[in-house]
């Protein structure tokens, strides 16, 4: 039998049971347009948490203090919570820290900002003039804190442009305008540019003062809770690490490496970690979907089955004058394939549509990628293949005289 | 040439056997016209569907132009019933959600015919059958029995095989439309030298053959010429 006579006929019995072919490639459209739709909600969020995470600064290395430990080290206040680093320690890293090429200690908590009457709840950060540098801020008007700013503890704060917004309106003049933190007046004098990223961490929702100013005025203590490094290349960054680890065990008096007060984060970890969670999430979403193809195959097999039974007397005639086995299995398995290809390439448009319509209506964004529309493709085909195979061969090894009495 | 040497055929449903053919000899020589006759239920379907390899004998052996088949696989039977054999059922097993034409196409499509030319060969064979044009393209199914029947022998005759098994062909047609269908068999059997055999209970369509062999309870009770073979006059 010829290609186009198995196509021919295969159209033909297809089309006889329509509904029946219709929800059975139903079945696969499903299967196939969620895998495609969650595996695309997967990789969008890949996609955003990884630029977000490149948006914070290149070759980023962050120092942070390490618990704080009660006497007989029972009792710990969690990650972060010490006040173990201090300023002179940014100092000596920038100092003695040959490929650091900028150093920023910070200082941050959220405060309630007021201005005019209006009031937000932001993170204010203490910092210095190399922030911008090492964060990757880039100022959109006025000037970011100098070092001036930090030696005189002059009360100068920059704005993110959501907080901007947020306390004096949309796009309004904020520069020479007053606000106030924790009862203290700061004069603002300059604005960040708008960075992107959504939600609680966003870059653009927060205030810059200076370091000197947040330690005296607003928390009180001449610790910081945060230093970000920035190493000259990707390739300093694990010596840089390696350095700033020996220069902070040898200032703080640590003896036993484990009982470090501080750790260090460098941003290719966290950038691992985060795709770590991200592919595991993509992977998750693709088995859910997974799911669905398999039991859209399940339908197929069944249809199949069916199938056979009701065209028995068919397939005997056909064996009687003169089809082979091969005729018969390739027939019934061009079937199945016909409908999982056409149940694929639909699926495939409708997955598509579903991922726009998620990242249009629910804000996710998400990115549908060529392999794994080849990917739906070929486990479509391949389910075709599988779940027809059997039908099929069942098909063929009918013995035509007991399938021609078949009733 | 059809050579049958003690053939058996014996049915086993669980554990109830019955035989249907027990034990039957004869031979059927090229361009023969034969009719096999007996009642109902004395085994002619059945020995039809061994003499056209569609089943194997129980015991005995069947040689067809000189090859014993019994020991063939199933694709090499298929393989001769394409290219040797063109049945005529008792129940006609058209399909019937195909049109009388594509049904009468498609030993053509197995047989490896270009696709062009099939319409034309099938076309052919139906009006040989009898089958008024207008009805070529009706649903099998949307026939009535007269006409499903010379459907299938279009069917049969489309690929112009060596060996015509036919089963009851004329068992609902009318007296005249039977005569028709019985004098065509007899002109392919001249013109062509197609060997025919023809299995019918009716001694006055049995007696259109040049030989009846009779059987009866899955035997063979008598096997005479009734006048010489036309070709061989
Ligand atoms: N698959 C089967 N299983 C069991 N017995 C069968 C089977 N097929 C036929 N038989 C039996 O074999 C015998 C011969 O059947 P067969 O169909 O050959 O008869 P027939 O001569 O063609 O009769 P008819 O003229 O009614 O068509 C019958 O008694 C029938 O019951
Ligand atoms: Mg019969």
């Amino acid at each position: 039998m010829k290609i186009s006579d198995l196509i021919e006929e295969t159209y033909s019995s297809l089309t006889v049971n329509k509904m029946r072919s219709g929800l059975t490639i139903l079945g696969i459209v499903i299967g196939i347009g969620s895998v495609i739709a969650m595996v695309s909600i997967g990789q969008g969020a890949q996609n955003s948490i990884e630029s977000s995470i490149q948006s914070i600064g290149s070759n980023l290395i962050l120092v942070m203090p390490g618990a704080q430990k009660g006497p007989g080290m029972e009792i710990s206040s969690g990650r972060g919570s010490a006040q173990s680093l201090t300023r002179d320690d940014a100092d000596a890293i920038a100092k003695q820290v040959g490929s650091a090429k900028a150093v920023a200690p910070e200082i941050s908590r959220r405060y309630q900002v007021v201005a005019r009457g209006t009031n937000t709840n932001v993170s204010v950060i203490g910092t210095t003039a190399s922030y911008p540098e090492v964060r990757n801020v880039e100022i959109d008007e006025g000037s970011f804190i100098t070092d001036q700013n930090v030696r005189s503890l002059s009360r100068a704060a920059v704005l993110g442009p959501t907080t901007r917004d947020d306390l004096f309106g949309a796009g309004a003049e904020a520069i020479g305008q007053s606000i106030r933190i924790n009862k203290v007046n700061f004069t603002v004098v300059g604005i960040t540019k708008a960075k992107g990223g959504s939600g609680f961490g966003s870059q653009d929702d927060m205030v810059f003062v200076p370091l000197s100013t947040a330690q005296k005025f607003l928390a009180g203590g001449d610790y910081v809770t945060t230093i970000s490094v920035e190493a000259q290349d990707q390739n300093s960054m694990s010596d840089v690490q390696q350095q700033i680890s020996d220069l902070l065990t040898q200032r703080h008096h640590i003896s036993d490496a484990q009982a470090a007060d501080f750790s260090i984060l460098n941003q290719t970890d966290i950038a691992a970690t985060a795709s770590s969670v991200t592919g595991t999430l993509t992977m998750l979403l693709g088995a859910i979907g997974g799911i669905s193809l398999v039991v859209g195959g399940i339908g197929i097999m069944n249809m199949m089955l069916t199938t056979v039974t009701e065209r028995t007397r068919e397939i005997g005639l056909r064996k009687a004058i003169g089809a082979k086995k091969k005729d018969i299995n390739s027939q019934f398995l061009a079937e199945s394939i016909m409908l999982t290809f056409l149940g694929g390439i639909i699926g495939i448009v409708f997955g598509w549509l579903a991922a726009s319509a998620v990242s249009k209506f629910a804000g996710i964004s998400t990115s549908v990628s060529p392999a794994s529309v080849l990917l739906a493709f070929g486990v479509s085909a391949a389910i075709g293949i599988v779940f027809g195979y059997y039908p099929a061969r069942r098909a063929a090894a009918l013995n035509p005289i007991e399938a021609l009495r078949y009733e | 040439m059809i050579e049958c040497e003690n053939i058996t055929k014996i049915y086993k449903n669980g554990n109830v056997e019955t035989a249907a053919v027990k034990g039957v000899s004869f031979k059927i020589e090229d361009g023969e016209f034969v009719a096999i006759m007996g009642p109902s239920g004395s085994g002619k379907s059945t020995l039809m569907h061994i003499l056209g390899a569609l089943d194997s004998p129980s015991s005995g052996t069947y040689r067809l132009d000189g090859r014993d088949i019994s020991k063939f696989s199933d694709d090499e039977l298929a393989d001769i019933r394409k290219k040797k054999i063109g049945f005529v059922f008792q129940s006609f097993n058209l399909l019937s959600r195909a049109t009388a034409l594509r049904n009468v196409i498609l030993p053509l499509v197995y047989s490896g015919v270009p696709k062009p030319e099939r319409a034309e060969i099938a076309g052919r064979s139906l009006e040989a059958a009898g089958l008024p044009a207008d009805r070529w393209h009706h649903l099998s199914n949307q026939l009535s029995g007269g006409q499903i029947q010379r459907v299938a022998i279009a069917r049969a005759l489309v690929n112009d095989p060596s060996l015509i098994l036919a089963d009851e062909p004329t068992g609902n047609l009318d007296t005249k439309t039977g005569e028709i269908v019985l004098n065509s068999f007899r002109e392919l059997n001249l013109n062509r030298r197609n060997t025919i055999a023809l299995i019918t209970h009716e001694l006055a369509v049995a007696e259109h053959a040049d030989r009846i062999i009779h059987i009866q309870d899955g035997l063979i009770v008598e096997d005479k010429k009734i006048r010489a073979n036309a070709l061989k006059v």
